[in-house]
């Protein structure tokens, strides 16, 4: 083995697109220039249940501009409909096993039962308001109230890849052992993902071959599923995604919509233009799914655990059996005999819910974690004490050791950092002023996302000493692009300057979506990969030739660094070398096989998380006051980039906590907050201070950098450490999310 | 949107003449509500006519100790003033809890008195909505009402006034002055603002083409100990779940003068007079505000899921009252971060 000296790696360096997206030099998809572009509306079904009977586009169609009315009668029918798998699998991911436009059969509100496409955006949507659409329409179930009736267990859940329901133990005999049982039931209000750039795809066809730009978490899942929908082959089909404008899941899986475009832009003949409205973005895109939630745990006097049952009620599509996985980690993180989690479905008028940042977790460790506080208070231990008696080094549900932990470290610097120790742990006793003041904190935990299959990079070093390092899947906003450029720069022995990385287009070598906090652990794998083999083979080059300075060096003990091989006192240039070869530039493709999935280990990020809240004793209104979370995130890549990731997933379960809400009109079956002024995410104004502590542990299972990931971890456990908080403030559990004032006063 | 021919308009009686001989005009002032509901096509009009270049942008303190504000003056203008600071901080609190920066920067005093209801029935052009489409029903009477009225409500509608500004302009007796196709006319502010009752469509007294061109607020020595409270789930960018505009003058112990008017609650800013009445002459006690509040309160109608805000509305009502009886400096300054409630 040749020799690097790592420097840029973990460095907290600026994003290096940072300035062409505030200065909207980047172009989004929504935005590449393509002469002769056309503009496709898509028109959603306005009721929830029932059939499409008839759509009169004759004024639509004498609208001036109008190239194209698109209905099931118009619309060519699918080749065939891929199952859904989630988009990490590296196979074809669509959203939900139902593609629009079809048939007649309405399944939910805001389904697409037509195309309109125009010359212009505003043209194709006004021509879309003037379609005549009549329906025969059936009462719709919507939500829980109207679904829990009809409520089944599946067999799987998630696109197939969790079982149902999973025990150890026997559940019963453990609470019958325990001392102290609690019980609680959650709910949870819908979520929506609201990205700030709206899901787009721009579609446009050279003969058979057919090019998309689109918002996706995978260029590749994307080329896949609309391969499959449309039956062409792969070969054909070009996406790119240079810049996506966030995602959270959003983008996950592959929608209706990049599929549509391309069938718009055959239909007319030219570029079409596919863009989904802020308020479609709710009924286009999946969402996190309204949900019940029922935790009873059992521990002895002392705060051992005997017994944990998580249980979650939710609604499904008509076409899937999807539920966040939510009460998996209930039987992982914790030291206990006995566990039981089970889902309950039942089918409901609505899309299939999709991915959202922590799906399962983010939910599943609110009830978690909000329980096992009640139990800290029955049993008169602190929060953090009770979490260490029940303390695992391995995964309780397997008997694997964690790849790595660090979880008491987080406890310990977190307390710390947050000033925990000698909390009075009475609730309702602190006040200032009208202010209620208490602490809470929570356990976060997620899992090390299992991928099914190589990934690649590619690198190329120049002779003038730059390089280029590729893969496919696009920089949704984490700063990956940032990030690869340090770790490429690390394995081919360069200054971070020298290194571009270039993604987002299905013509660079393939890796899966970057879904479930995977993106970093993953690249980061090929590109290591990639980065190292191009070194190898330079070195190897220099030494076996007699006019390098390094002839006949052991490769072993050559050191590159800023481009510079070196061996004791003989050296040479990667570039000197190429130079003195006649080869214009060098390059090697790295390939990384992630473990295998029977692994004999348990892979799991974990962090701790505090709040302190105040809550206004007679108005009800709950603020922040300050946050702090600690995770052992494996390595860190770049501590700027890292944070920022883990500050914005701490905000986003502040929104959890209090803010983020959608339900559903059980009349109508339309969701009532379809704008970003009705469903409300946090604003500058709600932030507290946010401290976030990096904790790194090493971990040689994972990937070949020890990367854990960032993306999800900051947001699981926040909403139980702020309902935690609200407790010890106000002395009252609220078993509802968002905690809202009609809760409090 | 549908096509839209477009007018800028030079001065204020041209501009009057093209909306009110086209019953398919309308005026385009700040424009950040309105053109929302265009591209909604909740708001169908042919044309619009731009009144953004007419001369009624002023922000002026009378010598009587009132203000004279012109109807395009921009709600970031109006909260910066210092006259208005003064003599008004309520209105000044008041504008700078209304929507976000950038959109005060924008939005005219005129056009925000006349913006449009946030029920979502209302915007999503699809619903049965008798403000939008009258004779088609409620929604949201059996639908998700959160945010609705539980005051001034009618069988017809019960979408609440959305505006922050004219809660405090209905606690000070402002008067809106227009002009119209039959010229100049002034209106008491609780005048302009009309309840659903079975015509909720008509929201103001204005014939079409009746243009808004200031607002006067008059010498109102009460308001110098005033406050503008405003309860809402997020810290800001949000409407009000309840608010109270207040201002109080105590005497040797007895409120010698009250004016109150609340937002959130009503189908219009809501001129709290039964409290008023109940509390002219009172002491400044903590169970006198309460009751103020319960009479004011008592003839709520909610719905199962706005009955928070009949409790709240007291609760904020008594929070406001006691604030303004403790004077200034009462009670510790939210830490930064925290966001306040008032």
């Amino acid at each position: 083995m040749t020799a690097t000296i790592p420097s840029a790696t973990g460095q907290p360096l600026d994003r290096v697109d940072g300035y062409a997206k505030v200065s909207g030099r980047a172009r989004y998809s929504a935005e590449i220039p393509i002469p002769d572009m056309a503009y496709a509306y898509v028109v959603g079904s306005r009721i929830a249940a029932g059939r499409v009977t008839g759509i009169d586009a004759s004024a639509a169609q004498a609208e001036e501009g109008v190239l194209a009315v698109l209905t099931r009668q118009t619309l060519p029918r699918i080749a065939e409909q891929p199952p859904l798998i989630p988009s990490l699998a590296g196979t074809a991911a669509p959203g939900q096993t139902f593609f629009p436009v079809q048939d007649d059969t309405v399944h939910y509100a805001g389904q697409p039962i037509a195309l309109v496409v125009a010359d212009t955006w505003e043209r194709a949507q006004h021509a879309a308001r003037l379609l005549r659409v009549s329906y025969e329409e059936t009462p719709p179930v919507t939500t829980l109230d109207q679904g829990r009736d009809l409520a089944y267990e599946p067999e799987r859940i998630f696109g197939g890849w969790i079982p149902g329901r999973s025990e150890r133990g026997d559940v019963a005999a453990g609470l019958r052992e325990a001392d102290v049982t609690v019980d609680g039931t959650y709910t949870y209000a819908a979520n929506n993902h609201n990205p700030l750039e709206a899901s787009c795809t721009t579609a446009q066809w050279d003969g058979d071959d057919l090019l998309l730009y689109d918002a996706t978490q995978g260029v590749n899942a994307t080329q896949m599923t609309v391969s499959r929908l449309l039956g062409i082959p792969m070969s054909r089909i070009r996406v790119i995604g240079h810049y996506v404008g966030g995602s959270f899941g959003s983008k996950a899986m592959i929608h209706a919509h990049p599929t549509l475009a391309a069938m718009a832009a055959r239909a007319v003949g030219r570029p079409v233009k596919l863009f989904l409205t802020r308020e479609q973005m709710f009924t286009s895109v999946g969402h996190r799914e309204e949900q019940e939630q029922q935790v009873t745990l059992g521990a002895t006097r002392e705060g051992r655990l005997t017994a944990i049952r998580h249980l979650k009620l939710s609604p499904t599509s008509h076409f899937d059996d999807w539920a966040e996985p939510s009460v998996g980690t209930s039987s992982q993180i914790y030291a206990c005999p006995h566990y039981e989690g089970a889902y309950r479905l039942f089918r409901a008028n609505t899309m299939t819910p999709t991915f959202m940042r922590a799906p399962g977790e983010a939910s599943g460790m609110h009830a978690l974690e909000c329980s096992l506080d009640e139990l800290a208070h029955e049993l008169g231990l602190d929060p953090i004490e009770l979490r260490l008696r029940n303390h695992t080094e391995v995964d309780a549900m397997t008997g694997h050791p964690w790849s790595s932990s660090g979880l008491r470290e987080c406890y310990e610097r977190g307390a710390d950092r947050f000033g925990w120790a000698g909390r009075d742990p009475r609730p309702g006793t602190r006040r200032e002023g009208d202010w209620l003041i208490g602490t809470g904190m929570a356990t976060a935990s997620y899992p090390v996302a299992p991928l099914a299959n190589p990934q690649r990079a590619r690198a190329r070093l120049y002779a003038d000493g730059t390089a280029v390092v590729q893969a496919a899947t696009p920089d949704f906003g984490t700063g990956v692009a940032t990030v690869m450029a340090q770790v490429a720069a690390d394995g081919l022995g360069l200054g971070v300057d020298r290194c571009r990385f270039e993604s987002g287009d299905t013509d660079l070598p393939n890796i899966a979506a970057a879904v479930g906090s995977a993106g970093a652990g993953m690249i980061s794998a090929a590109v290591h990969s990639a980065a190292t083999a191009l070194r190898r083979q330079l070195v190897d080059s220099a030494v076996a030739d007699p006019g390098s300075p390094l002839f006949g060096a052991d490769p072993v003990r050559v050191v590159v660094r800023d481009g510079v091989m070196t061996a004791g006192a003989a050296s040479e240039s990667y570039s000197d070398l190429l130079r003195r070869t006649l080869r214009p530039d060098a390059e090697a493709v790295g390939q990384w096989n992630p473990p295998a999935h029977d692994v004999p280990y348990g892979m799991m990020t974990f962090g701790a998380q505090f709040a302190e809240v105040a809550v206004d004793a007679d108005l009800g209104v709950v603020r922040v006051r300050r946050m702090t979370g600690a995770f052992a995130p494996g390595r860190v890549l770049n501590a700027k980039t890292a944070r920022s990731q883990l500050m914005g997933g701490m905000l986003w379960g502040l929104g959890q906590a209090l803010l983020e809400a959608n339900h559903m009109d059980p009349d109508t079956g339309h969701w009532v907050s379809s704008s970003l002024g009705e469903y409300l995410v946090p604003v500058n104004a709600d932030a507290p201070d946010v401290d976030v502590e990096l904790i790194e542990v090493e971990d040689d299972v994972v990937n070949p950098l020890g990367v854990k990931g960032v993306g999800e971890i900051g947001q699981v456990g926040v909403s139980a450490a702020i309902a935690n908080a609200v407790h010890h403030a106000t002395g009252r559990r609220i078993r509802e999310l968002p905690i809202t004032i009609e809760d409090l006063i | 949107m549908r096509p839209i021919a477009y007018l800028r308009a030079t001065d204020a009686a041209n501009a009057v003449e093209a909306v009110s001989t086209d019953p398919t005009s309308d005026f385009l002032a700040g424009g950040t509500t309105e053109v929302d509901l265009l591209r909604q096509e909740v708001l169908n009009p042919r044309r619009l006519v731009d009144i953004n270049d007419l001369p009624l942008t002023g922000i002026e303190g009378t010598p009587e100790g009132g203000l004279r504000i012109g109807a395009l003056a921009r709600m970031s203008d109006v909260a910066a003033a210092p006259v208005v600071r003064e003599r008004f901080p309520m209105l000044a609190q008041v504008l700078e809890s209304g929507a976000s920066a950038q959109l005060r920067n924008m939005a005219s005093m005129g056009g925000n008195l006349l913006q449009r209801v946030r029920c979502s029935y209302f915007r999503d052009a699809e619903s049965p909505c008798n403000k939008r489409e009258p004779g088609t029903g409620c929604s949201a009477i059996k639908g998700f009402s959160r945010g609705h009225a539980v005051l001034g409500t009618s069988e017809h509608c019960i979408a609440t006034h959305p505006s922050d500004v004219a809660v405090a302009l209905v606690a000070l007796d402002a008067r809106v002055r227009t002009l119209g196709p039959k010229g100049e006319r002034t209106y008491a502010v609780d005048d302009f603002f009309l309840v659903p009752g079975d015509s909720p469509h008509r929201e103001h007294p204005m014939e079409h083409g009746e243009l808004i061109t200031g607002i006067e607020v008059p010498a109102t020595p009460v308001a110098r100990r005033s406050l503008y409270l405003k309860v809402r789930d997020r810290a800001s960018y949000e409407f009000a779940l309840v608010s109270v505009a207040a201002a109080l003058s105590v005497a040797d112990g007895t409120i010698a003068d009250v004016r109150m008017a609340l937002g959130g609650v009503a189908t219009k800013p809501w001129r709290a007079r039964r409290a008023e009445d109940f509390l002219v002459g009172a002491a400044t006690d903590p169970d006198g505000f309460r009751m103020a509040a319960r009479v004011e309160m008592a003839d709520a109608r909610p719905t199962p899921l706005n009955a928070f805000k009949v409790e709240l509305a007291q609760r904020a009502i008594v929070r406001a009252l006691r604030t303004l009886s403790d004077g200034p400096g009462a009670g510790p300054a939210p830490r930064p971060g925290t966001g306040s409630p008032s």
